[in-house]
């Protein structure tokens, strides 16, 4: 079975900062890395090759300089790797980012699953597959905690408001993976060798996928960000309860007792 | 036109919070906008929602039924929302971010090629071009880019727990119009068995004891203490990960935000997107190992302590007569 993946490469949110004064992001020096919620999508696509047989295409969409990152799936199992890059792709929201990986799955051609994460960390919209499995006229699956094939058909456990449901979806299906829900496995050490230094990434660009200028990028995007702001964090008193463990314990019931009045 | 259509969710036969929270933020966008505010409920007999839903805010609720639209169903409930905007062009569509609701959203801006916006905090209409502005949670919460569509119908997901929905008294005064829907595709994805339980309220508690990692090894604790001070039990990411919690337990930009009076936070370390899930809470009271921990600078009270020692004796000491 031909599986394809998407992912998103990300700054490390713990690396972006507001800078106060311009309010732009600073994330210079900000460490790139795969989307956590993508990497379980990348393993439940390893899952899937490990208990179905065939191969799990890697696709990413970004500057030429993301290539480096792409050699991660590799090493950990997948068959091949796409970055989808061109100048023309760059500010794209949600709806050219879908068209444009959508367009990649059908020049891939055959795929009976693409898989993604639920969310990415920077933008955070979970709207990407939807729109990916719309472009393809495929069923969807979101929030998908466990993926089978069972008898040429997907069978996935998906979380719902206050509990889960399971479902069936006939294939090809676009399937997003919830975060969290699986342990994505370590690179095979002598793969990763090999991925860093023979491997070689598929770059493809605009005209690769037939796409026009007015549709993708910031040109193809309807909304736009009028600016950014810091996320109040409200004052807090910081005191450091100190002492022996009784006294700890002794403070944090005085301070906890007036909340439990009238209960 | 100018309306603003909200998508009424619902799961077993209640309307979800969320959706009256739209309701009521969507009354007074609409107010500025000289519009009307219409509320869409799809589903199999669920006319008997309408009255609610015209009581807190809508004008008009189009109610379409269908026995094949009992359950939600991606491609099916896409179809009916995609012909009703289609037939009286509203300039607004919102939807609850929930599982479904941005399950549905994704697909559905697609098919109408409408600008969508994610994860809403804030809806405000900009002055002079009446643009509706969403601010959006970014990275991990502690960012918000205030975005908007300048083209075609303007869509967004609303996060759960933010505005204020009216009350349910009084009686509705809005128009309910039955609307036959067109469907009869059968859909590709079906809905084999579902295991929902009541919802866990952690976002409504006024206490709220959170677990992390640190007091993974000592639940039991967590639970005696959650029970003395009467509160929801919230957990951290990798908690709910490992299954040891529901995810509508889990806390942080992925999951709820608490806005209890009173928050204690066990054995967590205060990664991004799990204090933006505190920062609307009250008092905070952390207790954790690690005096360099970032949550040490979103508690009110820290104490650099191991929770599993501390725990009993803090139980002890909340017991009556002591």
């Amino acid at each position: 079975m031909k599986i394809a993946v998407c992912v998103k490469i990300v700054p490390k949110t713990e690396d972006v900062k507001l800078d106060p004064v311009t309010k732009n992001l600073k994330r210079e020096g900000a460490e790139s890395v795969i989307n956590e919620a993508d990497r379980n999508a990348l393993e439940a696509a390893l899952k899937l090759k490990d208990a179905n047989g065939g191969e799990v295409i890697v696709i990413s969409m970004g500057p030429p300089m993301f290539e480096q990152q792409l050699k991660l799936p590799i090493a950990m199992g997948a068959d091949n790797a796409i970055l989808l890059s061109d100048r023309a792709f760059g500010g794209a929201d949600t709806h050219p980012t879908s068209l444009t990986l959508a367009s990649a799955v059908r020049k891939i051609g055959d795929c009976d699953v693409v898989l993604c994460g639920e969310e990415s960390s920077d933008s955070g919209t979970g709207h990407v597959p939807g729109g990916i499995a719309e472009w393809l006229d495929m069923p969807q699956v979101t929030f998908a905690s466990d993926v089978r094939i069972v008898d040429g058909k997907a069978v996935c456990k998906r979380t719902i408001e206050g509990g889960t449901e399971t479902v069936e979806a006939t294939l090809p299906a676009v399937i997003s993976v919830e975060l969290g829900t699986n342990t994505a496995r370590f690179p095979d050490f002598r793969r990763k060798r090999w991925a860093d230094t023979q491997f070689k990434v598929t770059v493809w660009g605009k005209d690769d996928l037939g796409l026009k200028d007015d549709e993708i990028g910031k040109k193809g995007s309807f909304t736009s960000v009028k600016e950014l702001r810091e996320a109040m964090a409200p004052e807090r008193k910081h005191s450091l309860i100190e002492g022996t463990l009784e006294e700890k314990a002794k403070k944090i019931v005085e301070i906890v007792k007036p909340f439990l009045e009238g209960k | 036109m100018s309306d603003i259509f909200v998508y009424i969710e619902h799961n077993n036969g209640r309307t979800e919070d969320v959706s009256f929270e739209i309701l009521g933020k969507a009354k007074e966008l609409a107010a500025k906008l000289n519009a009307a505010v219409c509320g869409i409920i799809i589903g199999d007999s669920v006319g008997n929602l309408a009255d609610d839903v015209s009581r807190r805010g809508a004008d008009k609720v189009y109610v379409a039924e269908d026995r094949l639209l009992e359950k939600y169903s991606t491609e099916l409930y896409t179809k009916v929302v995609e012909d009703i905007v289609n037939a009286r062009k509203p300039s607004m569509l919102l939807i609850g971010a929930t599982y479904n609701g941005r399950d549905l959203a994704g697909r559905l801006a697609v098919r109408l090629h409408a600008g969508l916006t994610a994860n809403a905090v804030s809806l405000e209409i900009e002055d002079g071009t009446n643009l509706l502005l969403a601010a959006v949670p970014s990275y991990g919460g502690s960012i918000h880019a205030v975005c908007k569509s300048e083209r075609g119908l303007q869509m967004s997901t609303v996060r759960a727990g933010v505005f204020k929905p009216f009350p349910s008294g009084g009686k509705g005064a809005g128009e309910i119009i039955t609307i036959v829907p067109n469907v009869s595709a059968k859909p590709r994805v079906r809905v084999i068995e579902s295991s929902v339980g009541k919802k866990a309220d952690v976002g409504k508690a006024e206490i709220v004891v959170v677990a992390g990692l640190g007091a993974m090894g000592n639940l039991v604790a967590v639970e005696e203490l959650r029970k003395e001070l009467g509160a929801e039990l919230g957990v951290t990411r990798p908690l709910a990960d490992k299954g040891l919690a529901t995810r509508d337990r889990q806390v942080g930009s992925t999951g709820v935000s608490v806005k209890s009076k009173l928050t204690v936070v066990l054995g967590a370390s205060g990664a991004s997107h799990f204090v933006s899930g505190i920062d609307s809470s009250g008092t905070v009271i952390s207790i954790n190992t690690d005096p360099k921990a970032p949550i040490s600078s979103h508690a009110d009270y820290n104490v650099i302590e191991d929770c599993n020692k501390l725990l009993p004796l803090v139980i002890k000491g909340l017991r009556p007569g002591k």
